[in-house]
């Protein structure tokens, strides 16, 4: 039933491999720049003052309540309304679809992972900001040096979901026309009218990236289990 | 944005002409709706089989599972639109395609909701139902499965807005439900898409915020109720 043997003619193979890196860019990019916001969220939120709270809850809840389809499109066709010309002229003369499905990326992600990391931080006992702040360390320094290192250790199983879960989500910046893995896969599709072949191979693309993500937090928290 | 949910909130809500009666926010409840109705049945045997007694039953769960959460639902969607024609031999609507795919991909998240709720009652229930000369599959009907319901009620919620949130992606193949209601307003617009696209996240998020709470709120009451009994 499947066939292929298309795959070797036509640089069809090179149009996958295209879409196997810029799908890999996207998750990369958005990945870091979501563990750096969502750090800052986490900050934000502990630093005590009622009005960081109230916007990292606000930033959190759209989040999550919106559809990250809807989040990309408001991105891509919203923002250029009011950003600065100076900058959407900066914007539009690189890869557009990419930088916006990446923001949007990751900030769908850093919402995520913001609560994930606070509720590592619920594990983590008083007393370690108690000594932290006994020796003499800043707000700051307190969050960089004791804290947040343990509870990041603390969320890494569920940070390791959501790794996967913007792996996945990175394919529907197909819908604004970033040529990742699924764009190039319906290129081809409609190219070739190899379908079930076309969309095997994308598949197995896909699973290679998550199953292998899916073990690395099985085995994370089973070791987490026996250390325990 | 007020001046666009005048206009066009008809659109929003039902849809547009060439549609039919069913269309935007409508079509978004009917997919959800109808997908987590159909896939709960699915869930319930999956997540069974996850906790089977035989090896090869719960190894195939558990690799269906991993695949299902491995690629996207997009993917999945292709999937249907290319394989359920193959399977009816016939022509298959969108919505149809839009339903089947929501409910591989849903049921295999439900599916371990429904086996961490078997899992989460005590071991003596499932003893006890067995000592009293039921056999597995009366114990699961009669004594486990009412008892797990229960406690899975606050996550099926939470799933019902997971639902909600993946049937945007309807709009990819063209299903006229929300998101794509707000894309064809957007067109008849131009010059709005910031606020059409607000518009639409408001629609969502007020209809998700507001059932997730709701799933808080049963929580709170399943516990407090929980507690009592103990």
């Amino acid at each position: 039933m499947f066939d292929l043997s298309f795959l070797l003619e036509d640089g069809y193979i090179r149009l996958f491999w295209n879409g196997v890196l810029t799908t890999l860019q996207l998750f990369a990019v958005s990945g870091l720049l979501a563990l750096v916001i969502g750090v800052t969220l986490v900050i934000m939120r502990s630093s005590g003052l009622k009005i960081f709270k109230a916007i990292v809850v606000g930033f959190v809840e759209y989040h999550r309540n919106v559809p990250i389809l809807v989040q990309i499109l408001i991105w891509y066709f919203g923002m250029p309304q009011v950003l600065p010309e100076a900058l959407k002229i900066w914007i539009n003369s690189g890869n557009t679809e990419f930088i916006f499905a990446a923001i949007a990326l990751a900030m769908n992600s850093a919402a995520f992972i913001s609560e994930d990391i606070r509720s590592g931080l619920r594990a983590i006992p008083r007393t370690q900001e108690e000594a932290a702040c006994s020796i003499g360390l800043n707000f700051l320094q307190r969050y960089r040096y004791v804290i947040l290192p343990q509870a990041i250790k603390v969320a890494t199983p569920s940070l390791l979901n959501q790794t996967l879960i913007l792996f996945k989500n990175s394919s529907l910046a197909m819908a604004i026309g970033v040529h990742e893995l699924l764009f190039q896969t319906k290129q081809i599709d409609n190219a070739t009218f190899r379908t079930f072949d076309v969309f095997l191979v994308a598949t197995i693309l896909y699973l290679i990236g998550t199953i292998s993500l899916m073990l690395v937090a099985d085995r994370v928290s089973k070791q987490k289990i026996q250390k325990a | 944005m007020l001046e666009i949910l005048q206009n066009y909130a008809s659109l929003f809500l039902i849809g547009a002409y060439p549609h039919g009666p069913l269309g935007g926010l409508a079509m978004t409840l009917t997919l959800s709706v109808l997908g987590l109705t159909l896939s709960f049945p699915i869930a319930i045997m999956l997540g069974l089989a996850h906790l089977s007694s035989f090896g090869w039953v719960r190894v195939t769960a558990l690799w269906w599972t991993r695949v299902i959460r491995g690629i996207p639902l997009l993917l999945i969607i292709f999937w249907a639109y290319f394989c359920v024609p193959l399977i009816v031999g016939a022509e298959v609507s969108g919505f149809t395609t839009v339903v089947c795919a929501i409910v591989v991909y849903e049921s295999a998240f439900l599916a371990q909701v429904v086996r961490a709720g078997l899992e989460g009652l005590p071991k003596g229930q499932s003893e006890a139902a067995r000592s009293m000369g039921l056999t597995w599959m009366q114990s699961m009907r009669f004594v486990l499965l009412p008892q797990a319901l229960v406690n899975m009620i606050p996550s099926i919620v939470n799933q019902f807005v997971s639902t909600i949130k993946a049937t945007s992606l309807a709009y990819v193949i063209g299903v006229p439900e929300l998101t794509y209601s707000a894309a064809q307003v957007n067109t008849m617009t131009l010059t709005k898409p910031l606020e059409t696209y607000l518009v639409l996240a408001g629609f969502y998020f007020v209809l998700c915020f507001s059932i997730s709470r709701v799933a808080g709120l049963l929580e709170q009451r399943i516990a407090s109720k929980s507690r009592g009994m103990a």
